[in-house]
């Protein structure tokens, strides 16, 4: 007599389609999953608890460090809160330079996500094409805020300097060149034999479970709920524009695929929108209990060296509250629960990461499919460890 | 439109509270966010009915989060943040907790409670009753201690190192070259108001 036992595998942490330090635990039959066990922390720097012990404006670059593709829509939930709380208005031009840089972003991740999903499926192609694209927006990034990754660039009251000179020529280029882009990879994968096998009808989720599972962004999207922060909640200058949402109706890879192909095509369209109505102005509140004064001022008046100073020792006090601010972050929605007890610190500040979310669902995504097809699962997912450890 | 959305809001605070009369607790409008006070012994009832009833139809929880005061009797604020998809609004029901008290897991109700339940379990030391699987999630493997609770210092207590000599990772009491160095830079001056003394009367002038 023959005894059969499941098989257990430990896939990660250092395997490359696990998109960084996820350790799955996983129960084979055969070659079924069974079950998965996520083993999440490996990347966990304690960032709340750091926060706690910053002022305002230091805690604002740990948003950056979190999930580390998608930086300055961080930075925007974080500033929201705190300007929430604080109860100051942004420019009109502040709030445009930021939604024009939030759709910058939502390119930025979907490039990562969709070629490196498409490199776990088995296609080369689309992530040498497109990573040379997130090189330009990266540069673009880099002229404003002076880096590539780790911006720093929103703040609470605006953003911390205005565009220089030739960028609007240059995003709005950009924005007649990249569509084609777009087609080229959506042609080369959209109708691809093996992409279709190894997506269609892989890890799909229903309209209620995705609820149920705390679902947001493109993947609750591709499950058919019509649910855009920036359409149904929406914050700074979105209700100025116009732009659509795309929605599946199957919930699976291949959908997630599509519906974020289709935001990024939207996501131009927003910026070319912010490029024409874009007013001159300020970009930043000018209170200046808030926001430190310009470097020159500060070179040539002593009130202003001190103010700056005061501001970047003790920070500004928020008065006493409490908020639930979210964006729509290009992975979900990304809120933070800031409450603050009237110092110059935050007495506490919860990072809602949109991937907790959907990494607690892969067990019952990918429970009674092959092995295989989990590493397309996690790829759809768009799961970034930042965010998920904190 | 802001006006537009406090509207709004006032309206579903009213329609919860003539909806949910079966128990008792409280109910206020802070910064355009509905908050729900209740006991322990509610939480459970007062959850389902939220995602249940139709004209509420809270469908999604969005999170859990716990804020520490050490020194309150009863030292945990349990928040869950719910959304109603089809509604298109939120509400924070709020949950005091002593320390040593446990609370009941809502995962039947929400799915997604299962980790951050978890989460809270390993970051603040509460425990969930019926929970089917409490384990930390964030922290190391053989951990002690719960980080986000205000008394657990930044530093934490142990640091791990590789060790050449008995060539595995070793975990040793933390020790820190230099003091930690914790700036107070709060200044014993009241910071400016959001106006200067004197122009409160102009104001009113306005108003008159």
């Amino acid at each position: 007599m023959t005894r059969r036992e499941n098989y257990s595998l430990n896939f990660g942490p250092q395997h490359p389609a696990a998109h960084g330090v996820l350790r799955l635990v996983l129960e084979l039959d055969g070659e079924v999953v069974e079950r998965a066990d996520p083993h999440i922390g490996l990347l966990h720097r304690g960032t709340e608890k750091l926060i706690e012990n910053k002022t305002y404006i230091q805690a604002l670059p740990y948003f950056d460090r979190l999930d580390y593709v998608s930086p300055m829509c961080q930075e925007h939930a974080f500033s929201l809160a705190v300007e929430k709380l604080l109860d100051i208005d942004v420019p009109i031009r502040g709030q445009f330079i930021r939604v024009m840089f939030s759709e910058i972003t939502r390119i930025l991740n979907h490039i990562l996500n969709l070629t490196t999903f498409a490199l776990d499926v088995g296609a080369m192609t689309p992530f040498l094409w497109l990573f040379e694209e997130r090189e330009v927006l990266m540069e673009f990034y880099e002229r404003v805020s002076g880096s590539r990754l780790h911006s720093a660039y929103f703040r609470p009251g605006g953003v911390h300097r205005d565009l220089p000179d030739g960028l609007v020529d240059d995003i709005s280029n950009f924005c007649k060149r990249f569509p084609k882009k777009i087609d080229d990879l959506e042609k080369l994968l959209e109708t691809n034999r093996i992409f279709r096998q190894r997506s269609v009808d892989i890890g799909k989720i229903n309209k209620t479970d995705a609820l149920d599972r705390g679902f947001s962004g493109p993947c609750l999207r591709a499950s058919g709920v019509e649910w855009d922060l920036r359409r149904n909640q929406p914050y700074d200058c979105y209700s100025d524009l116009e732009f659509k949402i795309p929605i599946g109706t199957n919930g699976d890879c291949f959908e997630r695929f599509l519906v974020r192909i289709e935001e990024m095509r939207q996501s131009i369209i927003i910026i070319e929108q912010c490029l024409k109505k874009i007013p001159s102005g300020a970009c930043i509140s000018e209170d200046p209990r808030i926001v430190p004064p310009k470097r020159d001022k500060m070179k040539s008046s002593m009130e202003s060296l001190i103010n700056h100073f005061k501001l970047f020792t003790e920070g500004f006090h928020v008065p006493e509250g409490e908020t639930y601010t979210c964006v729509e972050a290009p992975k979900g929605e990304f809120g933070v629960f800031l409450v603050s007890d009237g110092t110059n610190r935050p007495y506490r500040c919860k990072i809602r990461a949109p991937g907790f979310a959907f990494l607690q669902a892969t067990e019952f995504l990918s429970k009674g499919h092959m092995l295989s097809d989990l590493v397309a699962i996690i790829g759809s997912l768009d799961i970034v460890f930042g965010e998920i450890d904190r | 439109m802001k006006n537009k959305e406090s509207v709004y809001i006032k309206e579903m605070s009213q329609l919860i509270k003539s909806l949910i009369n079966f128990c008792k607790y409280e109910l206020e409008i802070i910064k355009g966010e509905i908050n729900i006070y209740c006991s322990t012994k509610n939480l459970t009832k007062i959850l389902l009915f939220l995602k249940d009833n139709p004209s509420l139809s809270m469908e999604c929880l969005t999170d859990i989060t716990v804020v520490d005061y050490p020194e309150k009797a009863s030292r945990f604020l349990v928040v869950y943040t719910l959304l109603s998809v089809s509604k298109n609004y939120r509400v924070k029901v709020k949950v005091k907790l002593a320390d040593n008290e446990s609370i009941p897991s809502v995962i039947d109700i929400f799915s997604v409670a299962n980790w951050c339940e978890r989460e809270i379990w390993d970051l603040f030391g509460i425990s969930f009753n019926g929970h089917p699987d409490l384990r930390r999630i964030l922290t190391d493997y053989d951990f002690q201690g719960h980080p986000l609770r205000k008394d657990f210092p930044l530093t934490g207590f142990t640091q791990v190192r590789y060790d050449n000599e008995l060539s595995r990772v070793i975990v040793e009491p933390v020790k820190l070259d230099q003091e930690y160095r914790n700036f107070d830079n709060l200044s014993p001056w009241e910071g400016m108001g959001k106006y200067l003394p004197g122009d409160e009367k102009s104001d009113q002038r306005k108003n008159d």
